[in-house]
């Protein structure tokens, strides 16, 4: 018998070609699109334990296609809320803390930061909708079970009271108020910079469910990385000490619990190193690391303070957006899918052939 | 509604060992529920030019062309000896160039390749992930323990479409709603089957209650691995499986992955309650941070 199921393990996204017979006749670009059902035997060379990074992609598939369906969310919109609404928390709470500790030139700037970001991410939200007309339809029922459902009512709690901080500290009116607005928008602060890890890792999208224990924990260091990258820029050196310190410690955090956690997933964690997606977190990570370093350097500076702020503030958006890409990425290869649940399958039934 | 008038739970068997790719399921679930076109394309994809469940596909017959020894499928094992009329030749595609086949040859060896065709659908979960995510309701799970879109409440978030582990709801970019196999919801209620199951010719789609799908299921496992098809095996029948048990299951004859299933799916939504946990925890993390950075020292 002839071996038609040759698999040619390539690099890259475009590996695993079909050459199921005469490829001679078929042109480059439909064997591109004709990808394989790679050869049987998925026994052979495969990598066990956690610590494998080399991919085991010995696998097989349906003529090469993705078995989740795309996210058709727009990497703009939703990759964009994921920072803003970061942005926006951790802002409120700094906020909180600058205006109980004297420091108004950094508490009212934070407070307007919060404001627009919230915003520009409900905007960003309802923009991404298939019938934006429909937003408020979200608010027709309250599902645990949905962190969309969940996050809408956070953002329902937490948008007035930012807004209501930010105006009265604009205006000066009602200061009463302004001030339960400001403790109001801080504790709920963090809740809307986290939700948004459980919202992305409710998916079977492999990038972004096998990171769910990490996920919230980078998102909260990257929000702080960039409020307190915000901090630096609006405030003058002499009160945005606090804010130095939360952007330094929230970049640290953030590079390292990212890389712990892309690390830790092992096969599916690929995608954050590959492509667009590995583009984005290296730069990401860079400029997370330059900001950091630049705000502890410079921090006699007004103008480097700044620069560092801004460099936290552009890490922070683009770690969002590596997430968001990473999920995209792994959704479009079936390896990511289809290799971990075959692994699982296998598991249980050597663990079931020893017990039984 | 009271529990002993509830309608029982609905369902599909999918037996995939019948099929015949003539894909009437297809065409008559366009039909029926007017689903839009959605590209008239050559795939370069064996005979499947439709290529995926999407917002206008709810029923996709997968088509696998492999070399396997043995190649012919014997539409009539568990029937009964000598009741009926034998085999009928289908006209079924073959392997090898138009021209060049010796009738005979094929018929006397049965060739050293199969087809592999299926009928894929959305699974109705038990623990349906789509729903549980759906910020608006308007996912819900009907009397038939089925899982339908209200087209009306859905304004269009998206998100049930990376949460299904099997790739089957999608966002029709034209009207921005989510769409998928309503298990026929209309004809349910007015007492018939839907319309995929009453137009497959050779009942590879069998529609009914699902506890007696899931026997009848079991039974045809039996009946195929005495008739020496030993690669048969059941896909989503099983209540302890990631989703709880699907109320589309069906009859495969290779892995789920080489019809484009994913081999083991979980209900996202199972790890939650942890998610959940370790968001909250992360909230108090970055509160607690935040105020230790306004401890000490005032400059």
């Amino acid at each position: 018998m002839t071996n038609p199921d040759k698999t040619g393990e390539g690099a890259g996204t475009a590996g695993r070609e079909a050459i199921t017979g005469a490829t001679d006749v078929v042109s480059a670009e439909q064997r591109e699109r004709h990808k394989d059902h790679p050869r049987r035997g998925r026994r052979g060379g495969r990598g066990r334990g956690e610590a494998t990074r080399v991919p085991d992609a010995d696998f097989r598939s349906y003529h090469g296609r993705p078995v989740l369906n795309q996210i058709v969310w727009e990497a703009r919109d939703i990759g964009g809320y994921l920072f803003l609404g970061g942005l926006a928390g951790a802002s409120s709470v700094l906020a909180a803390g600058a205006e109980h500790t004297g420091r108004p030139e950094l508490a009212r700037p934070l407070k307007y930061t919060a404001l627009a970001a919230i915003s520009g991410s409900t905007a960003a939200l309802i923009h991404d909708l298939g019938r934006p007309e429909r937003f408020l339809n979200m608010l027709r029922v309250f599902k645990p079970t949905s962190p969309m459902s969940m996050g809408s009512w956070i953002l329902m709690g937490y948008g007035p009271l930012a807004g209501v901080a930010a105006v009265t500290a604009a205006t000066g009116w009602f200061p009463r108020i302004g001030r339960a607005a400001t403790i109001g928008a801080a504790l709920t602060g963090p809740l809307v910079a986290t939700y948004t890890a459980p919202l992305i890792c409710d998916t079977a999208v492999p990038a972004w469910h096998e990171g769910y224990r990490e996920m919230p924990f980078v998102f909260a260091s990257s929000a702080a990385s960039a409020a307190g990258g915000m901090g630096l820029i609006v405030a003058p050196t002499a009160q945005s000490r606090p804010a130095r310190r939360v952007a330094v410690g929230g970049a640290l955090i953030e590079v390292a619990t990212s890389t712990y956690m892309e690390r830790r997933m092992g096969l599916v964690g690929e995608p954050y190193e590959q492509g667009r997606a590995g583009k984005l977190t290296r730069a990401a990570k860079a400029l997370t690391l330059a900001g950091a370093v630049g705000a502890v350097l410079g921090r006699r500076s007004r103008a480097v303070s700044a620069v560092s702020g801004a460099a936290l503030l552009a890490g922070s958006a683009l770690t969002r957006l590596g997430v968001f890409e990473a999920g995209v990425q792994s959704a479009a290869d079936p390896k990511y899918t289809v290799v971990p649940q075959r692994r699982r399958l296998e598991e249980r039934k050597r663990a079931a052939a020893k017990t039984g | 509604m009271t529990q002993d008038e509830s309608p029982s739970r609905k369902g599909f068997f999918t037996d995939t060992s019948v099929c015949i790719g003539c894909k009437a399921c297809e065409v008559a679930c366009k039909e029926w529920n007017m689903v839009p076109e959605d590209g008239l394309d050559f795939l370069a994809m064996s005979f499947d030019n439709t290529g995926r469940l999407s917002a206008d596909t709810w029923r996709h017959v997968a088509f696998i062309e492999q070399r396997e020894p043995l190649g012919h499928q014997d539409s009539g094992v568990g029937r009964p000896a000598g009741e009926g009329p034998g085999p009928v030749n289908l006209g079924m595609p073959s392997f090898g160039l138009p021209g060049q086949r010796t009738g005979e040859h094929d018929e006397a060896e049965g060739g050293d390749f199969r087809w592999l065709m299926s009928s894929d659908v959305c699974k109705h979960c038990t623990s349906a992930a789509c729903l549980d995510v759906c910020p608006t309701g308007a996912l819900f799970r009907t009397e038939f323990d089925t899982v339908v879109v209200q087209e009306d409440i859905c304004n269009g978030c998206g998100y049930c479409v990376p949460a299904c582990p099997y790739g089957v709801i999608d966002r029709r970019e034209v009207d921005g709603r989510a769409w998928k196999c309503t298990l026929c919801y209309d004809r349910l209620g007015a007492g018939m089957e839907p319309a995929c199951a009453k137009a497959c010719p050779t009942d590879s789609i069998q529609f009914g209650d699902v506890d007696e799908l899931r026997e009848r299921a079991r039974k045809r496992v039996e009946d195929l691995h005495e008739a020496g098809v030993s690669s048969a095996r059941l896909y989503g029948e099983d209540p302890d499986n990631g989703v709880d048990g699907t109320g589309a299951f069906f009859l495969l004859l290779d892995e789920p992955e080489v019809y484009g299933l994913p081999p083991d799916p979980v209900v996202t939504t199972r790890d939650l309650p942890s998610m959940w946990r370790h968001a909250g925890a992360a909230a108090l993390v970055l509160l607690a941070g935040a105020t230790a950075a306004f401890a000490g020292r005032r400059s």
